[in-house]
């Protein structure tokens, strides 16, 4: 199940119920590890029962933790279409627009995955309703 | 003056200024907090904040909860505790407009999750923002749904999900969708009210519903595998939809590098290996396009691969000829030349599928796997690993082992043991040369210190027991390995060792190995192993074994005999009741010239179940009982 986090927790996203202490935990190692790996190893490790799955965007890691038995390939393309929207929406986004608008980036992400499994695949139309549900606020 | 009966005693002159300091806006605490240095700064910044949202929340001030929640969720985010607050959001699900329900749900999907009891609360809020006309709202009450429902909330809320399904607004269906796969997840028998209504999903001309249908689909076909046959009817517009995207040109709307909406093709893919599988028919139906995937794909850019990568998984799973099957494998031993690492680590995981079946198409790149067994990155090593272990035949056991004992120098730990098995398993199957065989095991045995399990003694025994020709041999190996500093040994070498010594260790007297033992060498090194700090109880035991035997084998020479003696008799006085008894009984055999013969020949060939420790204690055994004979006869006239 797709967990998104990223390198000292700015954000994350559990599909599964963990108590509090358990994700800090969990959180903790998953950090260790992906940053040790060096740049040109695979973008997959095997953790736990699960995969990860992540990738380096400037100071940023984007993690997902998810069944052994899903696409890495595909879900390491859905990662990069989760930044391009971010992209877009913020106009340049940069590591500070995730903080301070945390609850916007949990919108976005709730537009692109859902229940851990993606649910929409088109950039324009989850710009389009994420803008639309800013302009709600 | 209303404010100041409110708050009390406090002048009225800092009474409204009072107010507003303490309802800063969500921007301003994060700034603060980020203009902390320290720890200790910033947990006094969040305790302030905590306490005025507190009293915030005492005021019902409603205009400002969401504002308050919002910086709620980002304390929590920061790692302090805010449990307090879950009523707030329940409070904010049940108001009327959307910043509020926007923040109370997104405050329940963080704080809470399904096992709490507070959620039941939310449930009749869900119910009515199901159907609400706003279609943002409906979606928030969908996603909540789909992200943290129990298993009652799902089961209740079931019936209106199921009508949503059908709504018009495709919005609405897909999120549905979704929802309905949770549901699923969580109440599987529900799964009959959902088929024909996933069937309709099917048509839908939206991407978004479509990718969202077939994951239901395949969640579906996962829960319960009897929905398989029923399902496989939708063979043909699954190949349908996916024939659309491959031909189709270029879509702006969905497309990625040039490929269109690839998430759904994967999905679509994923979703025919499950119902081609078992049935020949359905995967007649799926071949061609399959074809046309694998051939027409472009694989510059990741994300053709991970179409190809799910399509070659798909022709792999199901009943594909076997045309299909070569373009398949082609395509992996493509991937393993590629540069990426990710497309090598996914070929890897793949061919071991493949292996099964088509062995003789995945030897061809052998040494492409042999060399990602050499690889800096770890996940490349270990997929490797696994696929040369299957790889292993008579023809290349002898390079392949070499090179998995070679990666036994660098595995990590909690590896190693069972790379140590998998090692000693395949060159048991396959090595026809008996003495490479027993090099191997013991240089891996040397090697691999404490992580070594029992079962391997017991084979190794066995096989050295089975062919006499390299009985000699192996014991000069091992009388060899115990020379060394014996700390650095595997217990189950030493075992193993001191056991060969003490059956076949007259045939070295007579120089049948490379090597001349004589007697005083052999009691020099089961002394050695005997008072060593690092032999385990067992271990001595099988020592004052090995020790008796000897006894028997070197009967014609007197120094031996005292000297093993000499070597029993501290144990007879030993604190371990086994030490004692042995040492006491085998005492007793030394003077039984009569039987001491018959009783110590060597052991005949044994068989791999019969463990060492049982084979060796029923010897012991029947010493045993010839004893209580010879313990018995003094008794006797003499």
């Amino acid at each position: 199940l797709p967990q998104t986090r990223r390198g000292k927790p700015r954000l994350s996203k559990y599909y599964r119920a963990y108590t509090d202490d358990e994700k800090h935990k969990v959180e903790g190692e998953i950090h260790r590890l992906v940053t040790g790996r060096d740049s040109k190893f695979t973008n997959f490790v095997e953790f736990r029962q699960h995969k990860l799955i992540y990738r380096r965007y400037a100071g940023l890691f984007f993690t997902l933790c998810v069944d052994t038995s899903d696409n890495e390939l595909s879900l390491f393309e859905s990662i990069h279409l989760f930044v391009e929207v971010l992209d877009q929406f913020f106009g340049n986004v940069c590591e500070l627009d995730l903080v301070f608008n945390f609850y916007k980036v949990y919108m976005i992400l709730d537009e692109f995955f859902l229940a851990g499994e993606v649910q929409e695949t088109s950039k324009q139309t989850i710009l389009r309703r994420v803008q639309e549900l800013d302009r709600l606020e | 003056f209303p404010t100041r009966s409110r708050q009390g005693s406090s002048p009225p002159a800092s009474s409204s200024l009072a107010r507003w300091p303490m309802s800063i806006r969500l921007r301003e605490l994060i700034r603060n907090v980020r203009a902390c240095k320290t720890q200790a700064d910033e947990r006094a910044c969040i305790q302030k904040e905590c306490a005025a949202i507190r009293t915030a929340f005492k005021e019902e001030n409603n205009e400002l909860r969401h504002r308050n929640v919002a910086k709620l969720l980002f304390i929590h985010m920061l790692g302090y505790p805010t449990h307090w607050g879950q009523m707030e959001c329940l409070k904010l699900v049940a108001g009327l407009k959307f910043p509020e329900k926007r923040i109370g749900y997104l405050g329940l999907m963080i704080l809470l999750d399904e096992r709490q009891e507070v959620l039941m609360l939310v449930e009749n809020s869900l119910k009515v923002d199901l159907h609400n006309e706003n279609q943002y709202i409906a979606g928030l009450a969908m996603c909540s749904l789909a992200n943290i429902a129990s298993a009652e909330i799902c089961r209740d809320l079931s019936p209106e999900i199921e009508t949503l399904m059908g709504n018009s607004n495709p919005y609405i269906r897909k999120k549905a969708c979704i929802c309905a796969l949770r549901i699923l997840q969580k109440n599987p028998e529900l799964a009959e009210n959902y088929t024909d209504k996933v069937a309709s999903v099917l048509n839908d001309r939206n991407h978004g519903v479509l990718l969202t249908g077939t994951k239901l689909m395949f969640e579906m076909t996962r829960l319960d595998a009897n929905t398989v046959p029923e399902l496989r009817a939708q063979v043909p517009t699954l190949v349908r939809v996916l024939k659309n995207l491959v031909l189709s040109g270029y879509a702006p709307e969905h497309d990625i590098n040039g490929i269109t909406d690839p998430f759904l093709q994967v999905s679509v893919l994923k979703l025919l290996r499950v119902l081609g599988a078992g049935s020949a028919e359905c995967s007649d139906q799926m071949n061609d396009i399959l074809a046309q995937v694998a051939t027409n794909t472009e694989s510059s850019k990741n994300v053709g691969n991970a179409i190809l990568y799910e399509c070659v998984q798909t022709i792999v799973s199901i009943e594909a000829e076997s045309g299909l099957r070569v373009l398949a494998i082609n395509i992996l031993g493509r991937f393993l030349m590629n540069r990426d690492n990710n497309i090598r680590y996914v070929a890897l995981n793949t061919l071991v599928k493949v292996v099964a079946t088509d062995i003789n198409a995945v030897q061809r790149h052998r040494n492409t796997i042999v060399d990602c067994l050499k690889d800096p990155d770890v996940s490349l090593r270990r997929r490797a690993l696994e696929l040369i272990y299957v790889l292993v035949n008579e023809s290349n056991v002898q390079a392949l082992v070499e090179e998995m004992v070679g990666y036994l120098h660098v595995v990590e730990a909690e590896y190693k043991e069972d790379l140590v098995t998998k090692i000693c398993t395949v060159t048991d199957k396959y090595a026809a040369d008996k003495r490479w065989r027993v090099d191997t095991i013991i240089k891996t045995l040397t090697m691999s210190g404490a992580y070594v399990s029992d079962d391997l003694a017991s084979s190794l025994i066995s096989l050295i027991s089975k062919s006499p020709e390299i009985q000699a041999y192996t014991t000069c190996k091992l009388h060899e390995a115990l020379s060394a500093e014996l700390h650095t040994v595997a217990q189950t070498l030493v075992q193993v060792g001191v056991w060969c010594l003490g059956e076949y260790a007259d045939l070295l007297q007579s120089g049948a190995g490379d090597e001349h033992l004589t007697p005083q060498q052999v009691l020099d090194i089961l002394d050695k192993v005997l008072h060593d700090v690092t032999t385990t109880v067992t271990t001595k035991e099988h020592v004052l074994n090995a020790l008796v035997k000897c006894a028997a084998r070197y009967s014609g020479q007197a120094d031996a005999q005292a000297r093993i003696g000499s070597l029993l008799q501290p144990f007879t006085t030993s604190i371990g009741l086994e030490l004692q008894q042995r040492s006491i009984e085998y005492s007793r055999l030394f003077s039984r010239e009569d039987i001491k013969a018959g009783v110590l020949e060597r052991m005949p060939a044994l068989e791999k179940k019969q463990k060492p420790a049982d084979a060796m204690r029923a010897a012991g055994g029947r010493a045993a009982q010839s004893n209580g004979g010879a313990a018995a006869a003094p008794q006797q006239p003499a």
